[in-house]
């Protein structure tokens, strides 16, 4: 594909039509037509109103615990080093975590939901659905739904439901329903699908709280724009600390709206390399992954064009990842923008990798990683050792791993 | 220019009743078997067939066209033999509106261009193309005008005044009134809100007003195609053609005879319509 035409800012997008070049858009059925422009009125409306900021404000501060801290990761950044004498380098970037972990509900996830809870309310919805794949999504709805009174329904593959149990308890303790999707290979792709009919059945009291920086415009707008607070916090944090901006930043890749977060007040800083990690699976020369930028190709699913896989019919793959929040065959259209105009490498990295860099983690900071964020680390730790150690890297830590301890550890063979 | 669409209502209007709409799901549960069912349609009673093209992830279905698009889909149906079912059915029959159904993804993949010249070689008439409201009508609604096919939209219950002329812009053929907010295979709504919502889409358009979601029975039939200028059958038709599949996917019955039963009682229904209406 022609390489996009390379704009004066990289934070302009989306236009009206809700389009990123080519990707992006609105291709929903009609039934949801009048919805979603409700939704952008709404959400334009909000975004100019000082009585919206201040609550997200407050709610963000008091009830979500931010600004998340930026650590830097001393252990992991030893490690690194450590791999870089072995091959007779003195390399070794310095690593910086941006601890989204420690947010309320334990992952990026909070941002968006309590941007999107207050949309709901503004909008005089009474019924809050959500999908989720890895579960933080379907908590942190189920948790906001749980603050404000609303009943909440929380679509979930039934390979998810089983994978991420604890997840689905804690969804059922907030007082979600949770549905378990069987279709497909019951993960998120299908929890989407079934969250759109859920809607389109259901128009008149129900809002869709997305999870991801993806779906059609505005929702991969106002997703990236109440999850943007962790790159704008990462900016000023590393300004403060360093003096300097960071050479290398790095988060994984599903959906993408953590990724999404961290890179947009990035873009313009032409200094700043910035690099989005995908689920590479078993690998990419089969089926078995989810990375759709490095492998996959444009196409049109759950109401944007975007990077997808799929077969040469247009039909959707399922794709596989061990890390059930990245287990999604596309991506945010703005992803697939930033893809094509090159602002943004998008690398896979295979399931092994990400586990090792989960238990590595473990051991070297004491922070056990979400299997989603350990594939970003398994990233750093691949590039840091070729970067000098006066180099700075900042990785986001999108969620703690608590939700994966029954997953490596079957996977690692050990009785939980 | 007419197309078969155009001449169909004409003709229809002549005679004084509505038109059944029947969709079925092509491939479904296999290529020659939907042939088969294909073929049989119009001697059934079928004055317009909606010919549905399988996709993975059909997110305005219901569980029923769900299935049958899957089962398709695992014996190899693919939007190139879709197209190939309407040129093998347009062999024996040159008159009867074929409409396909389905999501963009397929098409976008095809090539948008090669799509719409093959679709005019094998004989298809329009298309319905649930993702693509007015919002995105260059992607593939206007190319479709000018490649002579018509492009029929939905309309839904919140499609509202403001609304409706966008949606109406750009269609031709016919207007497909989505009865209730929902996914395929839904409940039957209230019928005088569906004669009050084709009012007053008429009141915007001069096309034919069908209306579909939820009409399984001849009766049924009969009552919405009192208010309308036609009554869309699917699901009901795709849940004949499941009934004759055992699990292990072995015929229990022959599913083309199942589905023109079916479509027999439901054409005496539009047909009653007639009847009424010359007492």
């Amino acid at each position: 594909m022609d390489k996009a035409v390379e704009p004066n800012s990289f934070k302009t997008g989306p236009d009206e039509e809700g389009m990123f070049g080519i990707f992006g858009g609105r291709f929903v059925a009609e039934t949801l037509m009048p919805l979603i422009l409700e939704l952008q009125q709404a959400y334009d409306d909000a975004k100019n109103d000082p009585a919206f900021k201040a609550e997200l404000r407050e709610l963000s501060t008091n009830y979500a615990g931010r600004p998340s801290k930026l650590y830097y990761a001393e252990g992991l950044t030893r490690h690194v080093r450590q791999l870089a004498k072995d091959k007779g380098l003195d390399g070794g970037a310095k690593i910086y975590f941006k601890r989204e972990d420690l947010n309320h509900t334990g992952s990026h996830k909070i941002n968006n939901c309590l941007g999107q809870i207050l949309l709901a309310k503004r909008m005089g919805k009474t019924r809050i659905i959500a999908e989720t794949g890895a579960g933080q999504h379907g908590v942190a709805s189920a948790t906001v739904s749980a603050r404000f009174g609303f009943p909440c329904v929380v679509y979930m593959g039934a390979t998810d439901v089983e994978r991420q149990a604890p997840n689905v308890f804690r969804m059922k303790l907030l007082g979600a329903e949770v549905k378990p999707v069987a279709s497909g290979h019951g993960t998120l792709k299908d929890a989407m699908n079934e969250a759109l009919r859920d809607w389109v059945s259901n128009v008149d009291d129900t809002y869709y709280l997305i999870g991801t920086a993806a779906g059609p415009h505005p929702y991969p707008e106002l997703v990236r724009d109440f999850q943007s607070v962790i790159g704008e916090e990462a900016r000023a944090q590393i300004l403060e600390r360093e003096g300097r901006l960071p050479d290398t930043i790095i988060a994984a890749v599903g959906g993408g709206s953590n990724a999404i977060g961290l890179f947009h007040p990035f873009l313009d800083d032409k200094s700043v390399e910035i690099i989005g990690v995908e689920a590479g699976g078993r690998g990419l020369d089969g089926e078995e992954h989810c990375a759709s930028m490095s492998a996959g190709s444009p196409g049109v699913l759950h109401g944007n064009r975007t990077y997808l896989l799929q077969n040469k019919d247009g039909q959707i793959l399922d794709g596989h990842s061990v890390s059930a929040g990245l287990d999604y065959p596309g991506v945010g259209p703005e992803h697939s923008w930033l893809r094509d105009t090159g602002r943004v490498s998008y690398v896979p990295i295979l399931d092994d990798e990400a586990l090792d860099a989960f238990q590595l983690t473990t051991r070297v900071e004491g922070i056990i990683p979400a299997l989603e964020s350990a594939h970003a680390i398994a990233q750093a730790v691949k590039i840091a050792p070729e970067m000098a150690q006066d180099k700075i890297m900042i990785v986001n830590l999108s969620g703690r791993g608590d939700k994966d301890v029954h997953t490596v550890g079957k996977l690692m063979g050990m009785e939980i | 220019m007419a197309t078969r669409i155009d001449r169909k209502f004409a003709a229809l209007k002549a005679e004084g009743r509505p038109a059944l709409v029947t969709y079925f799901m092509g491939g479904d549960p296999d290529y020659e078997t939907s042939l088969k069912i294909m073929k049989a349609l119009p001697g059934s009673g079928s004055d317009i067939i909606e010919l549905g093209v399988p996709f993975s992830d059909p997110m305005a279905d219901g569980p029923a066209i769900q299935a049958a698009g899957l089962r398709a889909l695992k014996k190899g149906m693919s939007l190139t033999k879709t197209l190939a079912l309407a040129a093998s059915f347009r062999e024996s029959d040159n008159t009867t509106p074929i409409v396909l159904m389905g999501y963009y993804n397929p098409i976008y993949i095809y090539g948008v261009d090669r799509f719409l010249r093959d679709a005019v070689a094998s004989g298809i008439d329009g298309l319905i193309i649930v993702d693509l409201p007015p919002e995105m009508d260059a992607e593939l609604c206007i190319p479709a005008i000018k490649a002579g096919i018509n492009f029929i939209r939905l309309a839904t219950p919140t499609t509202d005044e403001k609304r409706l002329p966008k949606v109406l812009q750009n269609t031709s053929g016919f207007v497909y009134y989505v009865s209730m907010n929902g996914i395929t295979g839904s409940a039957l709504p209230d019928t005088s809100r569906v004669a009050d919502a084709v009012k007053r889409i008429k009141q915007h358009t001069d096309l034919p007003v069908v209306v579909g979601f939820g009409v399984k029975t001849a009766e049924q039939a009969k009552v919405i195609g009192t208010a309308a200028d036609g009554v869309v059958v699917g699901t009901a038709i795709v849940n004949a053609v499941a009934n004759t599949i055992r699990p292990d996917g072995s015929l229990v019955a022959d599913p083309a005879e199942a589905v023109a039963t079916m479509v027999q009682g439901l054409s005496s229904g539009v047909r009653a319509v007639r009847l009424a209406a010359a007492e």
